[in-house]
């Protein structure tokens, strides 16, 4: 889960590590108020999951109340690459003397946690990594020993931080360590990380992802699941409990198991069609997770014609077949579906479809996943 | 032969008297497992279906002479049952479990390496292994296992996905083709076994004659298994990766299927693949048709 900058930030204060006074607004009457707290001058910043945003214009500095209303009333409602800004972060200008980069992340090749740093912060750490690997240093740490502090030091002089910045450096490195480990985040970014000219380092980004699997220990992340932007079928899909995520083709999916919906999606696309989602219904396949599942495809306009992909392992092909005979029942659908059933007593589940008595145009079953890709392909057209 | 478990494996399960442990420890020891125990703290003394239940690992170990856990327990007690049974000196452990958290599974990982080198972790978030007719452990489905064939060829399976695993074990024996050993190493983006280590074995095993290998998108586990394979495997092979069409920076089902930063893509991994001789299939029918073309010339 992507935090916004704003939550990044209040993430990192959890562990210590210095950003900017400031508050969060969703109106231009709230910025003004949190730019009075704050103290101008101020930065007024768009609050968007996505890269370029002090290029599209959604980043200003205001040095009182009439620019922040002005800068707040035209980056409210922006529309940057896609994403409309419903929230600005609203903070104290920072004056900065040097600018600087570090995050770690997994580095599922070494099975370690992974430092990078680099005395080159503020620009794209990618564009750095392109012109001039070697000013970016890499540092692998093995989960069980963590990083000390004397560690975190070395990392800063090979990085060539300078001298009078090497203490905060390595102590704001210990601190995001913390943070990335205890907070249990997939990616802890600071870009830049500032020196200031009175001598303090300071966070005035924040990149955080959080790893989902650890929800059950930070309650405290319900917040941010709130604020996370997600379509009306992605709304309906977990609100069901689904492992769903809208695309923007015309063949709705439903399969079992993750592997097998990837695989779905690349067979519907191989055979010329597109894919309107990606939905996982997990190992059961029961009617009630089968009529939920129908229920967030029928929600989508563009959906022409449903591909259900299951392969019957521990669930028995007559199970599944009873469930989406049931689930077909229960939801009008406004597209046909497309059923290709296989695996443990799947002769018996096809069976049972064709037995249903429900129309060929609504629901017809093909024995492989390459004819019944063909055949949904063929309806959505 | 097989690779890693057989008919001497002696299994305990942890976390038997739980819904998943019982259902699928039944259905493991009614395929033929030797499924000689249960482990679940507080309930030594009792029984499922005959199985007895201790209260550590260790007791367990020690009345029954289990090499073998499958651990069938919540995200948030898998750490600590896998590090139980490596303390325990249990050599190979399976973990169904999905949803632990990412640094738990870099710290179990990093225990392991360091302190417990002779046990094995497969998984978590793996369907589990089979050696049909011999030994099965996870929540594969049995029945849909050809069993392998005494003069051969028999073919080796590997897959980061559960239900493409079985569709994998499903070609084949439409195919009427044996299996020696089925591995599911997970989509978790720390497994305990890597598709490197399952090769090794299979290069290995004179059972084992080919391989399919069935990956997806997202880290670097397929590449690193093109260049092993170009080092090491002669047998031949084919593969699927799955996740050509996936957008990126969307996980896919899996905490590990994620594209991000133009790495891990389906594309870049079939290349790699490719370029180490491994015949490629656009879906896993194909990957399946491939292979039985690879058995047929094997056998002629």
């Amino acid at each position: 889960m992507d935090l916004f900058e704003y939550q990044g930030k209040q993430y990192f204060a959890q562990y210590n590590i210095p950003v900017s006074a400031g508050g969060v607004a969703t109106t231009v009457d709230e910025a003004v108020a949190v730019a009075l707290t704050a103290k101008y001058p101020v930065v007024v910043k768009a609050q968007v999951q996505v890269g370029g945003r002090g290029k599209a214009g959604g980043i200003k500095l205001a040095n009182d109340e009439a620019e922040v209303r002005l800068h707040a009333k035209n980056i409210l409602g922006m529309d940057i690459k896609g994403h409309v800004v419903k929230r600005v972060w609203v903070e104290h200008a920072s004056d900065i003397a040097e600018e600087y980069y570090a995050s770690f992340t997994l580095d599922r090749a070494a099975k370690q946690h992974l430092l990078m740093l680099s005395a080159q912060g503020g620009v794209e750490i990618e564009d750095v990594a392109a012109k001039d690997p070697t000013a970016i240093v890499k540092l692998h740490i093995n989960p069980i020993d963590g990083l000390s502090l004397a560690t975190a030091h070395r990392a800063c002089v090979d990085a060539k931080i300078p001298a009078k910045a090497l203490d905060g450096v390595a102590d704001m490195l210990v601190k995001l360590y913390n943070c990335f480990t205890q907070g249990d985040c997939d990616l802890a970014e600071i870009n830049p990380l500032i020196l200031k000219p009175t001598g303090e380092i300071h966070a005035l980004d924040a990149k955080v992802s959080l790893d989902v699997n650890a929800s059950f220990r930070h309650p405290e992340w319900a917040e941010y699941a709130a604020t996370e932007e997600l379509d009306a079928r992605e709304q309906l899909a977990r609100e069901k409990n689904l492992q769903y995520i809208g695309l923007d083709g015309t063949v709705g999916i439903i399969a079992n198991g993750a592997g097998l919906a990837m695989s779905t999606l690349d067979v519907v696309n191989q055979v010329g069609g597109s894919a309107a989602n990606f939905l996982d219904i997990g190992g059961g396949a029961n009617a009630e997770l089968m009529t939920a599942a129908l229920e967030v495809i029928n929600s989508d306009p563009k959906v022409k014609s449903i591909l259900i992909n299951i392969f019957g392992g521990i669930t028995r092909g007559e199970e599944v077949a009873k469930g989406i005979v049931e689930a077909v029942k229960r939801v009008a659908l406004r597209a046909p579906i497309v059923i290709r059933l296989d695996g443990t007593n799947a002769d018996e589940g096809r069976k049972i479809l064709a037995d249903a008595g429900i129309p060929e145009s609504q629901l017809t079953s093909r024995p492989t996943m390459l004819e019944a890709a063909r055949a949904a392909v063929e309806m959505a057209k | 032969m097989a690779i890693f478990v057989d008919q001497n494996t002696k299994v305990i399960v942890q976390g038997l008297t739980g819904g998943q442990g019982r259902f699928h420890g039944l259905r493991n020891k009614a395929y033929g497992t030797q499924v000689v125990g249960g482990v679940t703290p507080g309930k030594a003394g009792q029984d499922v279906e005959g199985i007895p239940v201790f209260d550590s690992v260790a007791d367990a170990v020690a009345a029954t002479g289990a090499n073998a856990s499958f651990i069938a327990v919540p995200p948030k007690a898998a750490p600590a049952a896998i590090l139980e049974a490596a303390r325990a000196g249990i050599g190979f452990v399976v973990c169904i479990t999905e949803g632990v958290p990412a640094q738990d599974e870099a710290r179990v990982f990093a225990t392991l390496q360091r302190d417990y080198p002779a046990t094995r972790l497969l998984g978590p978030n793996c369907p589990g292994i089979i050696s049909p007719g011999k030994c099965n452990i996870g929540i594969t489905a049995g029945e849909i296992a050809q069993l392998p064939s005494a003069s051969g060829p028999n073919v080796g399976i590997v897959s980061r996905s559960g239900t493409l695993t079985y569709q994998a074990l499903y070609e084949l024996k439409q195919q009427g083709i044996g299996v020696s050993t089925c591995v599911g190493i997970g989509g978790d983006p720390v497994p305990g076994t890597s598709f490197v280590d399952c090769l090794a074995q299979f290069q290995a095993d004179p059972e084992t004659h080919a391989i399919i290998m069935i990956g997806e998108i997202g880290g670097s586990a397929e590449e690193e298994a093109a260049e092993f394979i170009t080092n090491h495997v002669t047998k031949p092979m084919s593969a699927y990766i799955a996740g050509v069409t996936a957008p990126a920076g969307k996980k896919m089902g899996h905490a590990g299927a994620i594209v991000s930063g133009g790495k891990g893509t389906a594309q870049g991994k079939m290349d790699a693949l490719r370029a180490a001789g491994v015949q490629i299939g656009l879906n896993p029918t194909e990957a399946g048709i491939l292979m039985a073309e690879i058995v047929r010339t094997i056998r002629s």
